[in-house]
């Protein structure tokens, strides 16, 4: 079954678009190597965006632009793919069937050999901490199990990779994106019968709201 | 706009100009207006088939083409998502460069010449303006979930498709189409978009999923 729940349009434009920053486009990446439907999506806005291109106003070129660019047609391609500006924790061989592309490759050897920190039915790994103004977090929530309720200051983004939970806005699998937003109080639940593993991306710290949440918030970021 | 077009043509364009107007352009609205360079290319050969010369014969004359219709374009890009006029340019080469080697990556059953350019040029940017990466699916992975009827393996009139996106986009209301240029040429997020425009960010998303609405249906008749 091909996922449900789907990135809003505003997400997928933003991608295609490339105005994400990188925590944000790994989750929607992500996705789309889980959804058909919004790789179909994807390719119609980048269609949108060669259309933009088009009607773009001409700013005129250099000079020597068009010559120094004949004078460099002979030299030897760069090495494919660029090299990216800075390098991945690590490019994995191993094919994980739980984990497609992209994420796959910023996890290093694979989910068993990440740093995981358990807390109450509930782990979890920091991954791009390059990123201080977004916390982005695999996590894994023992089946059956609730999350403490919470609400955002800024919005949340879930990618289901295994298992699944519900909210009060519906049921999450595989493949599936919820997402949150400042209003949001919710109290997650992962099903039963399989640990829930999952993406999430917050732009802001999480603020508890449950009595024992309130209490801890001081001390737990979850 | 309009006439800026017509008055920034860099000069190589400007005079073979006579000879690529005379193909009557069977366009809509707007696009009878603003002359693309998939139109200007069109009396001699659409940029896809100066492509499918660079690709094959590694066609210079066809590379100069295509340099002079989308290098401006491109640079164009660059400077409204922050670069200054010397990286734009640094960038501009890179990015034509990078359609020569690649050229025989290039798929017109997928996508036109411009969408490619745009995703070039985007990547280049994202690469070198931002240090980042660009997460993006790998179409080999094992892992990759496809459907017997994979909506991504549809074969589309790429050609045909732009066309439809050009009509669509001049039908759009103002406010919207502002917007969707806006989301693809500046690099800001939607919530900064928001707060320049003085717009509630709920505002700007319901503007930007309106516009997609539309186009969707424009494109609805065609796959």
């Amino acid at each position: 079954m091909t996922p449900q729940h789907h990135p809003g349009d505003d997400l997928l434009i933003a991608y295609a678009a490339g105005s994400q920053d990188e925590p944000v486009a790994l989750v929607v990446a992500t996705h789309l190597a889980l959804c058909p439907r919004c790789r179909k999506e994807v390719e119609r806005l980048e269609a949108l965006g060669g259309v933009l291109l088009e009607e773009q106003e001409a700013e005129p070129l250099a000079e020597k632009s068009l010559e120094q660019a004949l004078a460099r047609l002979d030299e030897a391609a760069p090495d494919e793919p660029a090299q990216p500006s800075r390098q991945l924790a690590r490019r994995s061989a191993e094919v994980d069937p739980v984990v497609p592309r992209p994420l796959r490759d910023y996890l290093g050897d694979g989910l068993d050999q990440l740093d995981w920190t358990a807390f109450r039915g509930l782990e979890k790994v920091e991954l791009l901490p390059e990123f201080p103004s977004f916390r982005t977090r695999l996590m894994r929530i023992k089946s059956g199990t609730a999350m403490p309720t919470h609400t955002h200051d800024g919005s949340e983004l879930t990618l289901v990779l295994a298992g699944g939970f519900s909210d009060e806005s519906g049921h999450f699998v595989r493949g599936d994106v919820a997402e949150a937003d400042p209003s949001v109080n919710h109290q997650p639940v992962a099903d039963p019968g399989e640990d829930c593993l999952c993406l999430a991306v917050t732009d802001a710290p999480l603020r508890l709201t449950g009595p024992f949440g309130r209490l801890l918030n001081p001390f737990l970021r979850i | 706009m309009l006439s800026a077009v017509a008055t920034e043509i860099p000069m190589p364009l400007a005079k073979s100009k006579v000879a690529l107007v005379a193909r009557p352009a069977p366009r809509v609205q707007r696009v009878m207006r603003i002359e693309t360079p998939a139109q200007k290319t069109g009396a001699e050969a659409s940029a896809e088939e100066l492509m499918s010369a660079v690709a094959e014969r590694r066609d210079r004359a066809a590379f100069v083409r295509l340099f002079e219709l989308f290098g401006p374009r491109v640079k164009a890009y660059l400077m409204r998502q922050g670069a200054d006029r010397a990286s734009a340019e640094d960038l501009v080469q890179d990015v034509m460069l990078t359609v020569w080697h690649r050229a025989v990556q290039f798929d017109r059953n997928k996508a036109t010449f411009s969408t490619w350019v745009f995703t070039i040029a985007r990547n280049r940017r994202i690469d070198s303006l931002r240090r980042a990466n660009r997460p993006e699916i790998d179409p080999e992975d094992p892992a990759l979930v496809r459907e017997p009827d994979d909506p991504a393996d549809q074969v589309v009139d790429a050609a045909e498709r732009s066309k439809h996106l050009h009509a669509a986009v001049a039908q759009l209301p103002v406010e919207q189409e502002r917007l969707l240029r806006l989301a693809y040429f500046e690099d800001k997020s939607h919530s900064v978009i928001a707060e320049e425009l003085a717009l509630p960010l709920g505002t700007v998303k319901s503007r930007l999923r309106l516009a997609m609405t539309k186009l969707r249906a424009a494109l609805e008749t065609l796959e």
